[in-house]
């Protein structure tokens, strides 16, 4: 019996609460199949978050640390989480599914010579993994033949798993990977700064599109934002136009959120779109359009120019607060 | 500069496909097939190395015998030749990145280029698991490819969590284009016509001799959930007044 071995992600010395889903799916996994959950973390300096890691049920966290694990290249990672799975005897390897393990666990897989299931929502009673494909308009149960099992999980579909008192070994890795014959070298990350809350961790989320026609029409969207503590978000239109940076954009290939309420401004709703968002708890959409597709998916629908609707909204809702 | 762009055919993307009702597929009857969104953008970036380097784009898929049609439309965008590996059988992204890796072998390219995620699987996982196959670097979710002078590697910015990742990476190496890469270039009629001239080399997968085994076997299709259908609202008051009483999330 195989053990789970989940990569940990963080950011500024803190885990990042996105790894939690695969914990608890990892915890979920190990109670239905037996063998024990286990966490990596791989980078340089990195005992703190070790640390935490320890909080959340894992028998063991393996650390991986050295200086040249610093910044993250999959070429150098990939050999570290190869040789970890051996070493924890791992029969699943997996994480949530964010842009490092999307880049990652591939390579990882193809190192082990084993089967991957990318953005699984669970498992089914044959054991297979649930995915979606086709843009979330079909699932599939996927079933992976190889001896160990790569995955990624859907950070939306699993309640994070809970943090106790820190329980757990400590195991450091011996590693073995030669950095110097990496074809690949870190030359720099160029951080996109923002205030507001991340969109893959936010209660609230407000969108918007091409319908803002514009930076200054988008701030309308931010504002509504600012006022609730919520995210923004984008449509790859608003996203390819300047208006927002890259990584807001919600959709097939890029972020899927389910907050409890995603509201959509001047968003046409495209199966691109839609596949991020449709499992929103509450879905506002306001278009001036009646026959936009994304009102198929919306609790509540406005037919408005959103030019007047959003800053009403803005006044509604301080009047409701004040 | 010798350059190989994958492309594979899938169902147009914009189209909503349903589960067939016995749950063995999708509907596809009557549904176009294009050249993935993806790499489409990687066609693209491979020509405009191409157009300032020098050199040769070479177009491979991996599919029905159909998928000469996509081939076609990248070789109508510009690229010079283009290699089908035939197959009716199911693919999984292991067995693409192993038949890749011997056509790589053959074709000795300087670099290779790819879309990050197929429209229809949404795997994202062939480019990276080529790259592990090759022994060689990989740039992932590229939105910029710098090419050094003397071709011996790129400076790749990668669209990441948090911002942009930025990366050098030695020749060969796999590539994944992101959607902001580039704009593809529509087909000229000129560029169309001599398509229909341009070699296409058509080879079976049994012939490769590489491991066809899928690790990864599809069975059941479900639909997702569905959404129960909501209201419209006449206002921005009455709007505001549902989500504080009725839904409570404001
Ligand atoms: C390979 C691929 C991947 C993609 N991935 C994604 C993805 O991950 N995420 C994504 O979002 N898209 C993605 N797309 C793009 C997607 O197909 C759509 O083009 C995009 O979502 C449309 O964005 P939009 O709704 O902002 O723009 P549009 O479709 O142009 O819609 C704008 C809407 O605004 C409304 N509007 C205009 N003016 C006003 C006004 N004054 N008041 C109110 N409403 C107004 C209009 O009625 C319209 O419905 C992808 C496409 C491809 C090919
Ligand atoms: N059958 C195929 N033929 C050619 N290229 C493919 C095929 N399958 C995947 N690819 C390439 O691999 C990329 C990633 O696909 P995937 O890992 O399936 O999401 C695609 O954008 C293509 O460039």
């Amino acid at each position: 019996m195989g053990n789970a071995l989940i990569i940990a992600e963080y950011k500024d010395g803190k885990l990042k609460k996105g790894s939690r889903a695969a914990f608890a799916f990892a915890r979920e996994y190990t109670q239905k199949n037996g063998g024990a959950f286990h966490v990596l973390v791989i980078g340089h300096n990195v005992t703190d978050v070790a640390e935490q890691c320890r909080r959340f049920g894992a028998e063991k966290v393996w650390q991986a640390d050295a200086e040249g694990l610093g910044p993250y290249l999959a070429e150098s990672w990939a050999q570290v989480v190869a040789q970890v799975a051996g070493d924890s005897q791992a029969e699943l390897v997996g994480a949530t599914a964010t842009a490092l393990a999307k880049d990652l666990l591939p390579r990882v897989a193809a190192k082990l010579d084993a089967g991957m299931a990318s953005d699984i929502m669970g498992i089914d009673d044959n054991g297979y993994f649930l995915r979606p494909v086709w843009a979330g308009n079909a699932v599939v149960a996927a079933e992976i033949t190889s001896p160990v099992k790569v995955v990624t999980v859907r950070g939306t579909e699993f309640e994070p798993a809970p943090e106790g008192e820190p329980g757990g070994e400590l195991a450091p890795v011996t590693v073995n990977v030669d950095l110097g014959a990496l074809k690949k070298r870190f030359v720099r990350f160029e951080e996109v700064k923002s205030e507001r809350p991340e969109l893959t961790e936010a209660a609230i989320i407000i969108s918007g599109g091409r319908g803002t026609k514009g930076e200054e029409g988008f701030k309308l969207v931010e504002q509504l934002a600012d006022l609730l503590g919520a995210a923004v978000g984008a449509t790859r239109a608003a996203v390819d136009a300047g208006w927002v940076p890259n990584d807001l954009q919600v959709g097939q290939t890029g972020k899927v959120v389910a907050p409890d309420l995603y509201v959509a401004v001047g968003i046409s709703g495209a199966i691109q779109h839609l596949a991020g968002m449709k499992g929103s708890k509450t879905i506002v959409a306001i278009n001036k359009d009646e026959e936009a597709p994304i009102f198929s998916v919306a609790d509540y629908g406005l037919v408005a120019d959103l030019f007047k609707a959003v800053p009403e909204m803005v006044e509604e809702i301080k009047k409701a607060k004040a | 500069m010798k350059i190989l762009v994958t492309v594979k055919r899938v169902t147009d993307p914009d189209v909503k496909v349903k589960v067939k009702s016995d749950g063995t597929g999708v509907v596809t009857d009557g549904i176009d097939y294009k050249v993935n969104p993806f790499d489409e953008i990687a066609v693209e970036e491979a020509l405009r190395i191409k157009e300032k380097a020098g050199g040769e784009v070479v177009v491979a898929s991996i599919g029905p015998a159909e998928a000469t049609k996509e081939i076609r439309s990248a070789l109508a965008m510009g690229a010079e030749r283009g290699i089908l590996v035939t197959t009716d059988q199911p693919l999984d992204p292991g067995v693409v990145a192993r038949v890749l890796a011997k056509l790589v072998e053959e074709e000795k390219p300087d670099l290779i280029l790819m879309g990050k995620q197929a429209v229809d699987g949404d795997n994202n996982q062939t480019g990276q698991m080529l790259a592990e196959l090759l022994g060689v670097g990989q740039a992932c979710f590229a939105s910029k490819v710098e090419l050094a002078d003397d071709g011996g590697k790129a400076t790749v910015t990668r669209e990441v969590d948090g911002g942009f990742d930025v990366v050098e990476v030695d020749l060969p190496a796999v590539i994944t284009a992101d959607l902001r890469l580039n704009e593809p270039r529509y087909a000229s009629l000129p560029g169309i016509m001599k398509a229909k001239k341009k070699p296409i080399k058509e080879v079976t997968l049994d012939s490769l001799g590489v491991d066809t085994n899928r690790k990864v076997v599809w069975h059941t299709f479900s639909e997702p959930p569905v959404r129960q259908a909501g209201i419209m609202v006449p206002d921005v008051p009455t709007l505001v007044a549902k989500l504080r009483d009725e839904a409570k999330v404001i």
